[in-house]
């Protein structure tokens, strides 16, 4: 008995013990919070995405069907977006960017991508993924080189991580890089390239010590066109069709050696980092659909007459428009709270994927919705639902399957919850 | 030629917005409407930063009078290029009273004040169409005007500006200080860049009050009622020219 008691105690004090631990963790957030649920946005904010969406409804909304219809690249709204400095968000004045945070990245993502998600999805793909390596890990020589010609829109970049082999699995990335002499030679292929076409420059992850496993993946940046690169047919996407996504197609492929991004080895904690980062814009682009497509179906609501009434006025349209608010609404709180997170400096992995996984899954059903009040509307191009509903599927794909999103989140939650001491 | 320009820019309800008439038919509902700059001011903030790239101007100031909600209009303005701002406080539901003569009497004292070489205004505001400020601002002054401007370029130590009349367009010489009003085809004007969104917060902002600048808002006009303009009637089909001139004689309409 006593043997029995004594045990009790003891896991009643763990217990106790947990909960304190639990209890001053808990502080810290709260503190936070008070930081990033303020309802509503400071001043110099606000501004920015007065800014982005007047530039949005002036410059994006009215070509976006056009750009789409024809797969057109938006070069002239890219480099007036560069103007603007929304194609270098978060890179410091000195190089060259707009020296803003990333809550104001997320913002601009929202109202750019509500405009059109084409140009949302080279805006990310170049700010996010293409600068992010360079910004976190370049040398002062590959910033000249790599980020400040790549600030005003003249030029932007790709990221390729992906093969055809692997996408989620990217520790088992096969492209490789050998070296030989003071020389890398890259060889394999990368699918799935954002901005494949239109690219000057990429950032690359090759395999330079395959018996490490993921820990032999390096990353490097080389210039486009280069000798040993070849581009691959452009896809025929679903959506985000204003942005070209082709096959980056290495063979002996030779760059110097001051192309290595950070160390070798680094290349697949580098990925991760890039993509924790990206996941904040790609949650605002599946915002800016969202919202886009809330707006779309709206407007066709008040004017919709059925029954008698404005659609708008029959209880099955209002549950649908609450439904679409409140997870647009949800979504926003969790991106601006990923991105509030991670200006302060503090962890923001969990939060980033929520906010990725919550973002595009409401750019989903938001745009399905839409097309739905709109009816056999919603269904023809004359109205821009359609394309809001293609547009948005991409964006529980890329850069992090919701799949793989939930794993990383449930990964998050069970470090939170087990007995480490 | 490093002028300084006062350039006055109006918070009014959006171009976009669907105007609706109070139920009491006092005005307009604004609560919760969204308000911007006033679209000619937005051109002569424009014009101005664009004749500080040319030189030609050194410093701008923008000014707005009107409730708290107008330091909105000026950090835009900031952001588009202005130095400083002076914001004239007027509370909401005297501001619904303000004429242009008192807005005019105000911007006499300021130029004065700032010791302006030009002042820039928006030809009207697109609320109440006035088309008054900029003139009545210049007689003021007593300076010379240079109103519906589509163009301003340097004349040696004077300006050249190209205003829209009538009959197409006329070039006249203004001697500074001068008062110019900006008209649609003047500029158009650019998206504010992130970089100076963020430097305008630390822009410097003057408050200051009509009494400050000795001028009486006393209002001078009483709005009786505000009205929806008329339903439009549905028209009529005559099948000749006689029968419209008989029809429209017997309406009283010649």
């Amino acid at each position: 008995m006593s043997n029995f008691h004594h045990l009790v105690s003891r896991s009643g004090r763990t217990l106790l013990r947990n909960f304190q631990k639990v209890k001053k963790r808990d502080l810290q957030y709260v503190q936070l919070r008070n930081v990033s649920l303020v309802p509503e946005l400071p001043e110099s904010h606000e501004m920015l995405r007065s800014t982005c969406r007047d530039f949005a409804e002036g410059e994006l909304k009215p070509i976006a069907a056009k750009l789409d219809k024809e797969h057109l690249y938006p070069t002239e709204q890219i480099k007036k977006m560069g103007d603007l400095g929304l194609m270098a968000i978060a890179i410091k004045e000195e190089l060259g960017g707009a020296g803003l945070d990333y809550l104001a990245y997320a913002i601009a993502m929202e109202e750019i991508s509500r405009g059109c998600a084409s140009c949302g999805a080279v805006m990310s793909s170049h700010n996010s993924l293409y600068l992010g390596p360079l910004k976190n890990f370049g040398t002062k020589a590959q910033a000249e080189k790599f980020i400040t010609p790549f600030t005003n829109g003249d030029r932007v970049g790709c990221f390729a991580l992906s093969e055809p082999g692997n996408g989620s699995d990217a520790g088992a990335a096969s492209t490789n890089a050998r070296t030989n002499g003071d020389n890398f030679v890259l060889n394999g292929t990368k699918s799935w390239i954002t901005n494949g076409y239109e690219s000057e420059a990429t950032v690359v992850f090759a395999t330079t010590d395959k018996s490490l496993k993921h820990k032999g993946i390096s990353t490097f940046v080389l210039p486009k066109p280069i000798k040993g690169l070849s581009l691959g047919k452009k896809e025929d996407k679903l959506g985000i069709r204003g942005s070209s996504t082709c096959n980056l197609i290495f063979e002996d492929c030779e760059i110097p050696k001051d192309c290595l991004i950070g160390k070798a080895g680094q290349g697949f904690k580098i990925a991760m980092m890039t993509l924790d980062e990206g996941r904040i814009g790609v949650a605002g682009q599946g915002l800016g659909i969202a919202q886009a497509s809330l707006d779309c179906a709206m407007e066709y609501a008040e004017k919709r007459i059925a029954f008698g009434v404005p659609i708008l006025k029959l209880q099955t349209i209002q549950n649908k428009i609450a439904d679409m608010a409140m997870r647009i609404e949800a979504a926003r709180l969790l991106t601006w709270r990923a991105a509030v997170l991670k200006d302060a400096g503090k962890p923001f992995t969990k939060e980033a994927a929520m906010a990725k996984l919550a973002a595009s899954e409401t750019a989903t059903f938001a745009s399905h919705q839409a097309i739905q009040i709109l009816g056999g509307m919603g269904y023809v191009s004359d109205m821009p639902a359609e394309r809001f509903y293609r547009d948005a599927r991409i964006t529980e794909i890329y850069e992090g399957t919701s799949e793989i999103q939930r794993l990383v989140i449930a990964n998050n939650i069970i470090k939170e919850y087990s007995n480490k001491a | 030629m490093a002028m300084r320009a006062l350039v006055g820019c109006k918070r009014v309800i959006d171009y976009a917005v669907k105007v609706r008439v109070k139920p009491d038919k006092t005005g307009v509902v604004i609560d919760g409407v969204k308000h911007s700059m006033n679209p000619f001011d937005e051109i002569a903030v424009e014009e101005a930063v664009r004749m500080k790239e040319k030189k030609l101007v050194s410093e701008i100031v923008a000014v707005s009078c009107g409730p708290a909600q107008c330091q909105e209009t000026l950090r835009t303005a900031m952001a588009m290029g202005a130095d400083k701002a002076i914001h004239v406080e007027i509370p909401a539901k005297e501001f619904e009273l303000v004429q242009p003569i008192h807005i005019a009497k105000i911007l006499a004292k300021l130029a004065t004040d700032v010791k302006a070489d030009v002042v820039i205004l928006g030809k009207q505001a697109i609320d109440d169409d006035c088309n008054q400020t900029a003139q009545m601002t210049a007689a003021f002054l007593d300076w010379p005007q240079a109103v519906f401007a589509a163009k301003i370029e340097k004349d040696g130590d004077s300006l050249a500006v190209t205003r829209e009349i009538d009959g197409g367009t006329e070039t006249i010489k203004v001697n500074v200080p001068a008062v110019i009003s900006a008209d649609l085809r003047l500029n158009e004007p650019r998206y504010a860049t992130l970089p100076n969104i963020m430097k305008a917060k630390k822009k410097p902002m003057e408050k200051k009050t009509a009494k400050d600048l000795g001028v009486d808002l006393t209002p001078r006009i009483q709005v009786i009622s505000v009205e929806d303009p008329p339903v439009r009637e549905a028209g009529q089909k005559v099948d000749d020219v006689d029968q419209l001139i008989t029809k429209l004689k017997g309406l009283g309409r010649i």
